[in-house]
């Protein structure tokens, strides 16, 4: 692999059990220049968290690139409004950036807050505003005057660092709203659902499972989102905190300023999701004992339904190996645990904005061996397919035709997938789609098979 | 209609600049597309580009970060140009600006300059770079732009006449290119297409990951552009300055016609290959284009006064109401996201005495204007490519899925469109989906239609 790894970046690749730890990883770096990052950039990690806000305008303050890219292309559900999926851009021109942009921008609220009559709006500000300079609080703060609904800057130039910081303007830009409403009529036992987006309805799963357990959400945040659940959202007795980077930032605020605590969670996989329920469960449970016994029972109920099913799939998949591509690193560790119900062996773990920490603890949960990268490109996911001889890659889009390319088998796990794979039923469906991938039979055909079939064929003509 | 001062943009129709080039740059040998900016334009682009190819697309990127945007980002382009050809061993690297680097006033081409004098002593490949500010155009100024960017930095005088010929075939699809490239097999004659996305965009399944896909336009071809016999380029809206006119200014006659959509486009173009290359139609497309005109009597039924929006790329919609008047078909409404393009002239030069309307033509448009109309229009069909569906979902009529990008169907890349085979294919699929609309629509549901 000598020079598919650059000298620059072999300090965020680690082997487990090599001896180097995880500890000394290097990452939440700046993507190294000519590397092909599977990377985005500031203004993509806002709009990540903030596009399922369904009753909000989202307009995208730039020339029309980045709000064209971001149009419609998650799988985020609404049980209501919809402006979330509709693009709106400044689209600016060159003489806006001769000569600012503000005027463009106020009368596209004005236009767009009169069409649309969303709850609040966001203006996300995009590499080219930074650099123009365009003051985006002051006509914010003038739009709110003026429209009358909450008009929140998100200083998301896309430069000024990874996906990471665009969560945190994300958190700031929804903390705004946290607190601006009556929440006298919120119980003791509720919770906020923070980083969920709601992919293909998977927060409508988690929300029943909390209906079961006689937990109210006050406010989905942001999937299937409302800005009025938002500014609410302060009167919950807990928050739950799904996906490592997204939201943590905006629990972290609410905890010091409202005293709302805040547990990490994860809806993926058996394990994971039981044990986030219990930990539901456990938090109420002085106030309402019922609660773990009602939890339990839950629990029970689902997983009779979902061990059997697994253990069938279990019997083909055994021994198949994985690697995964993912954003956020804490996904990682649920989808780990999940692979080994179905016996499968993980043997790459990488992902776009792990922390040393986060690596630190995939180290401690992986078998010897596994390779861990930080920060990855096209040409070291293909190196390490090769070396592991993998069954199935997780990842994303941009990491699917890489997979199919080598005739890997896919699975699609980000925020554009249009097929729910939280919750009890959602390992169900994931378990199934693995499945689905790995036994096709169209591996057979692949070079990267059929090549490797024919030597052993022959090998064993001649022996 | 007039237009308030200034309209937001909904629902965009209409692609980022440098995504076109970048969509050119693959379609060159042993290429690969580099932009110059922040990580995440490359990042978007590659996303959506893969969307519609499924093929694995490495755009590099020089990942400016704030510091970069203060100062300028020379060095992160010169770091990232080498660690490209360290680990890709380009043939090629198509530079492409984005918006931060155009207005932080980056002078790529000095830069470059710069690089050649500190590097030279390397095996360096060719760099070819374009500039491709988003606030000034769409995706395929960003293509042509490319295009031309090609045609001129990689021109060498030197090149020996010959008597191939070029062809700027503008953003037809991979498999629309394979049939252009058989076209001139049968008619015998050596060509240079530019670019050459048929293999780099659809490729096989591989062993191993190859870092830059097989296929594309050979730089060397390039290079002999200069000295073919003649250059055919595909466009009715194209820049005034193109690569067909840039060699047109070396001696090599240049023949700007439509893309070859629908049946007189087509024959221009075959009458220009003609022309160009001083040989008879060859027998198969006398045949293909019989066959046309024989399918056209068979379903003028279905499709005649049917009423029709298109939308896409400028030329795309030019060629497609071309052809849509040749059937009868009326386009109520013809839009394009860009602007300043010639849209207007191009679809009335092309609709002229054969359209019983002439098409409402719109520039700058984005699907919000186009909805708008739409209430007053009552189309039956909406043509172009995959963004249009939710509008269609809503007004209940078929979409017919052309252009760029289709990421709700699978095949995008091997939609055919030119050339009597091609404008048949997309007949077929239009009568079709007329036939399967009243099907559905009937309460009965006629099994024979
Ligand atoms: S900044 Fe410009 S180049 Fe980058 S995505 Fe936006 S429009 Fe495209
Ligand atoms: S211009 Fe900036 S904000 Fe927009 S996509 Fe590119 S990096 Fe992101």
């Amino acid at each position: 692999m000598s020079n598919t790894i650059l000298e620059e970046r072999k300090d965020q690749i680690i082997r487990t059990g090599s001896g180097k730890s995880a500890i000394d990883m290097a990452c939440n770096r700046q993507s190294l220049a000519g590397a092909v990052s599977q990377r985005a950039c500031v203004f993509c990690g806002s709009r990540v968290v903030l596009y399922p806000i369904a009753d909000a305008l989202h307009l995208v303050h730039g020339p029309i690139g980045c709000a064209v890219y971001t149009w419609d292309i998650r799988g985020a559900l609404s049980s209501g409004p919809e402006i979330h999926r509709l693009s709106f851009s400044t689209d600016l021109q060159e003489t806006d950036v001769i000569f600012g942009g503000e005027k463009k921008l106020e009368a596209a609220l004005d236009e767009l807050i009169d069409r649309h009559h969303p709850k609040a709006a966001f203006v996300y500000s995009t590499c080219i505003v930074g650099i123009i300079g365009d003051d985006l609080e002051a006509v914010c703060r003038k739009m709110t005057e003026k429209k009358g609904i909450p008009v929140l800057p998100v200083m998301s130039e896309g430069f000024k660092g990874s996906k990471r910081e665009g969560y945190l303007a994300a958190c700031k830009a929804m903390f705004q709203l946290v607190g601006t409403e009556d929440v006298s009529d919120v119980p003791e036992v509720s919770v906020n659902i923070l980083g969920d987006f709601n992919i293909a309805g998977e927060i409508w799963i988690i929300r029943e499972y909390f209906e079961r357990m006689g937990v109210k959400v006050v406010a989905n945040i942001t999937g299937d989102g409302r800005v009025r659940d938002v500014r609410r959202s302060h009167g919950a007795g807990l928050n739950l905190v799904q996906c490592s980077g997204a939201t943590l930032d905006l629990a972290k605020m609410m905890e010091e300023k409202y005293g709302t605590p805040y547990i990490r969670v994860s809806y993926l996989g058996v394990e994971d999701m039981a044990e986030s329920l219990y930990a539901v469960a456990d938090h109420f449970k002085d106030i309402d004992p019922g609660i773990v016994e009602r939890t339990s029972k839950l629990v029970k109920e689902e997983l009779d339904k979902l061990l059997p099913e697994l253990a069938r799939m279990r019997k083909d998949l055994e021994g198949k190996k994985v690697a995964m591509y993912v954003g956020g690193s804490f996904k990682a560790f649920s989808l780990l645990k999940a692979f080994r119900y179905l016996g499968m062996k993980v043997v790459v773990v990488g992902s776009q904005t792990g922390t040393k920490e986060d690596y630190a603890e995939l180290e401690k949960i992986s078998d010897p061996g596994t390779i861990l990268v930080d920060d990855a490109n096209p040409l070291e996911l293909s190196e390490f397919i090769k070396e592991k001889d993998v069954d199935v890659f997780v990842g994303g889009v941009k990491e699917r035709p890489i997979a199919y390319k080598m005739g890997v088998g896919f699975c699609d796990h980000n925020h554009e997938r249009k097929e729910a794979l939280e919750g009890f039923v959602g390992m169900l469906n994931f378990a199934r789609e693995i499945h689905s991938s790995a036994m096709s039979p169209v591996w057979q055909f692949v070079p990267r098979r059929a090549n490797r079939n024919k030597e052993s064929l022959k090998e064993a003509g001649n022996a | 209609m007039l237009k308030p001062n200034f309209v937001s943009t909904t629902n965009a129709c209409k692609l980022c600049t440098p995504l076109g080039a970048s969509l050119a740059f693959r379609g060159i040998e042993g290429a690969i597309p580099f932009l110059h900016g922040s990580q995440g334009c490359a990042t978007y682009m590659r996303r959506y580009i893969i969307s519609h190819y499924r093929e694995p697309v490495d755009i590099a990127s020089s990942a400016l970060s704030e510091k970069n945007a203060i100062y300028g980002g020379a060095p992160n382009l010169k770091k990232g140009i080498l660690n490209v050809m360290k680990k890709y061993e380009p043939e090629l690297i198509g530079v492409a600006t984005t918006c931060l680097t155009e207005t932080i006033g980056d002078d790529v081409k000095r830069i470059l300059f710069e690089f050649h004098n500190e590097f030279g002593d390397l095996d360096l490949p060719e760099i070819v770079h374009v500039s491709t500010p988003s606030y000034n155009g769409t995706h395929t100024d960003g293509w042509h732009g490319a295009v031309k960017s090609l045609a001129e930095q990689l021109y060498d005088e030197d090149s020996p006449e010959n008597s191939s010929i070029n062809i700027l075939p503008n953003m037809v699809s991979c498999e629309d290119i394979r049939h252009l490239k058989e076209i001139m097999r049968n008619f015998g004659v050596k060509a240079t297409i530019l670019p050459d996305i048929s293999e780099t965009f659809d490729g096989p399944s591989y062993e191993d990951y190859v870092k830059i896909p097989t296929g594309g336009t050979p730089v060397e071809s390039i290079k002999n552009m200069s000295g073919s016999r003649g250059t055919i380029e595909f466009g009715r809206c194209l820049q005034k300055e193109s690569a067909g006119t840039f060699l047109a200014g070396k001696g090599v006659p240049n023949h700007r016609i439509g893309i070859p959509m629908g049946l007189r486009e087509s024959d221009i173009f075959f009458d220009t290959l003609e022309a160009v290359t001083g040989k008879d139609l060859p027998e198969i497309y006398e045949q293909e284009r019989g066959r046309l005109i024989d399918a056209y009597v068979d379903g003028h039924k279905y499709v005649f006064g049917k009423r029709a929006i298109v939308y896409g790329e400028e030329d795309l919609v030019t060629g497609l109401c071309s052809f849509l008047a040749e059937i009868g078909v009326d386009v109520v409404l013809a839009g394009s996201g860009s602007r300043n393009r010639g849209l207007g002239e191009a679809v009335k030069a092309v609709t002229d005495g054969m359209g019983r309307t002439t098409p409402e033509v719109r520039e700058g448009v984005d699907f919000h204007d186009i909805a708008e109309e739409a209430e007053s229009l009552k189309p039956d069909l909406l043509i172009g490519h995959s963004k249009g569906y939710r509008y269609a979902k809503a007004w209940n009529i078929p979409l017919i899925r052309v252009g760029f990008p289709i990421h709700d169907r699978f095949g995008g890349q091997r939609i055919q469109t030119i050339g009597y085979k091609g404008t048949l294919a997309l007949y077929d699929r239009i009568v079709n989906a007329v036939l399967e609309k009243k099907q559905s629509d009937s309460k009965i549901g006629y099994g024979y239609m």
